[in-house]
């Protein structure tokens, strides 16, 4: 059995000033599937990953992660279990340094301290951060922040990644380095993001949300190399989706 | 990117507090516990001790000198409160006017004395806490703190204040500047837009707060915010802290500048 997988059931989302977020969601996310969830903005995708780490509670239909519902009782367990790395790493990083950052979520778990210590050593190797381990977060670079901010997700051991828009305000260089880390984990992986072509380069399968309803979910490659869907939804074909524009060779003819 | 030109160049404290100098190296409570006795003897003297301040000097000029610290920095600082100081002082010559010391045909009043004293002492005192936080950082502040006693829910405030004190120094300019941009005549806000600017920052500040809240909820957050405590007392630091103290006391108690000056005044008749 599975603990690592995420069912949405029929969910539903009004936030309190009556605007409608979320109209009756349904999605499966299996074992080791790496999902992207795109959308414009004010889809609802932020909204729903609020929904998987509890941080938002389901009102109608149901969020079930692992084999456990998203409920005050399990939200110990939930949060264990997946890891959300937000939008903005400045959120994240809250702690006065990146190794007592990192070292926060073990600490809540109740580890011994040389455990944690080496926990927190082992993650931010992981991610190729650990001369910065004395630095405020002040002081880290933006590609620097959302490593950081990874490994203190990754120091919680979740089955489960959420990231929100990985790739946003990184220069070419640093969406490649947090590109090739998020490749290299084998976790559930659910990413919230605009970057088409990290989706396309990350994840088999895509989710197209608008207007807080599933309205694509197939794969990436397909879904993306659909200009009119793209179009209605707010979004545009990513060039890695588009075919040569000197030869005309694509994606389409790759899968042949 | 962070703010290192603000106000209060909080920049250039926290890249100081980072140095690794010999002062630097020592346990932060070592340093934090001497600066505090430090702070009581200076403060615990006759309001009108002039004479006996002013060996006191050598703490923060030694301070300055081992921890790295550029002069001009602490000076500069000092410079800001300096006003306050002299304000607080500045009646005190026109209220007691009883000549208290005589140099030569000059008779000098309590009231002065105790002007002076105000002077010296919010130097001694700005300048040692100013050195404190440059030769050990915030954090590490804040962790001598907790291990020393401190309300852990207070030191986490404070930390949590320093860490995201620079985000709002960075913010409030950005906003300044996007006003500037945009004011044809470059003239500074009036009170009523400068209220309306504030409340965006808090309004800002606010859903910030909320979302750093989140994410320390999936994190696990309890309500309690824990620390690896990695602080070693060593040998050195035992010395640092019983010298000091026993210094700070000779001086306090035995008041050596009045014994030297009764001495060499004995000597010439």
């Amino acid at each position: 059995m599975s603990h690592h997988r995420i069912a949405i059931e029929n969910l539903g989302f009004t936030y309190p000033d009556g605007t409608v977020a979320l109209t009756g969601v349904s999605l499966e996310v299996v074992h080791g599937e790496s999902v992207a969830l795109v959308g414009a903005n004010g889809a609802g995708k932020s909204t729903l990953l609020l929904h998987l780490n509890g941080v938002l509670m389901a009102t109608e239909g149901s969020v079930v992660v692992g084999d456990l519902p998203v409920t005050r009782e399990t939200l110990p367990n939930i949060r264990r279990a997946v890891g959300t790395v937000f939008q903005d790493p400045e959120d994240q990083l809250f702690m006065p340094t990146v190794f007592d950052d990192v070292a926060f979520g073990p600490l809540n778990l109740r580890m011994p301290a040389d455990q944690a210590r080496a926990r927190v050593q082992a993650c931010l190797e992981q991610v190729g951060a650990w001369h910065l381990r004395d630095r405020p977060p002040h002081r880290l670079s933006a590609g620097e922040k959302r490593r950081v901010a990874v490994a203190a997700v990754l120091a919680m051991s979740p089955d489960i990644l959420l990231l929100d828009e990985p790739s946003t305000g990184l220069d070419p260089r640093g969406r490649r380095q947090v590109i090739e880390l998020l490749r290299g984990f084998a976790h559930t992986k659910l990413i919230v993001t605009h970057d088409l072509d990290l989706a396309v380069e990350l994840c088999p399968r895509a989710v197209i949300l608008d207007a807080g309803r599933v309205v694509a979910d197939g794969p990436t490659n397909r879904i993306l190399g659909d200009d009119a869907l793209l179009e209605r939804c707010g979004l545009e074909t990513p060039p890695s989706a588009r075919p040569c524009p000197r030869c005309g060779y694509g994606p389409a003819d790759a899968r042949v | 990117m962070s703010g290192g030109h603000s106000a209060f160049d909080l920049g250039t404290l926290d890249r100081l507090g980072r140095g690794t100098s010999p002062i630097h190296r020592l346990d932060p409570r070592a340093k934090l516990l001497v600066t505090f006795v430090f702070i009581l003897a200076v403060v615990s003297l006759d309001k009108h001790a002039v004479g006996d301040l002013l060996p006191f000097f050598l703490f923060p000029m030694i301070i300055l000198a081992r921890g790295e610290v550029p002069f001009r920095f602490v000076a500069r600082k000092i410079a800001v409160v300096a006003p306050f100081a002299v304000l607080v002082g500045i009646f005190n010559p026109l209220v007691d006017r009883e000549v208290m010391l005589r140099i030569g045909e000059v008779g000098i009043s309590g009231g002065w004395l105790s002007f002076v004293s105000i002077v010296l002492r919010v130097v001694l005192t700005i300048g040692a806490l100013l050195l404190l936080v440059a030769t050990t950082g915030v954090p590490a502040l804040g962790r001598a703190a907790e291990r020393l006693g401190a309300p852990r829910l207070f030191v986490t405030q404070i930390l949590g204040l320093y860490r995201y004190l620079f985000l709002l120094v960075d913010e409030s300019q950005r906003t300044l500047r996007a006003y500037r941009l945009r004011a044809p005549d470059g003239k500074t806000p009036s009170w009523r837009l400068f209220a309306r600017i504030l409340g965006q920052l808090l309004l800002r500040a606010v859903a910030r707060a909320r979302r750093v809240y989140d994410a320390m909820l999936a994190r696990g957050f309890d309500g309690e915010v824990r620390l690896i405590g990695d602080l070693r007392f060593a040998g050195r630091d035992w010395a640092f802290l019983v010298l000091w103290i026993a210094i700070f006391a000779v001086l306090r108690f035995l008041h050596p500048a009045r014994l030297l000056g009764d001495l060499l005044l004995r000597g010439t008749p």
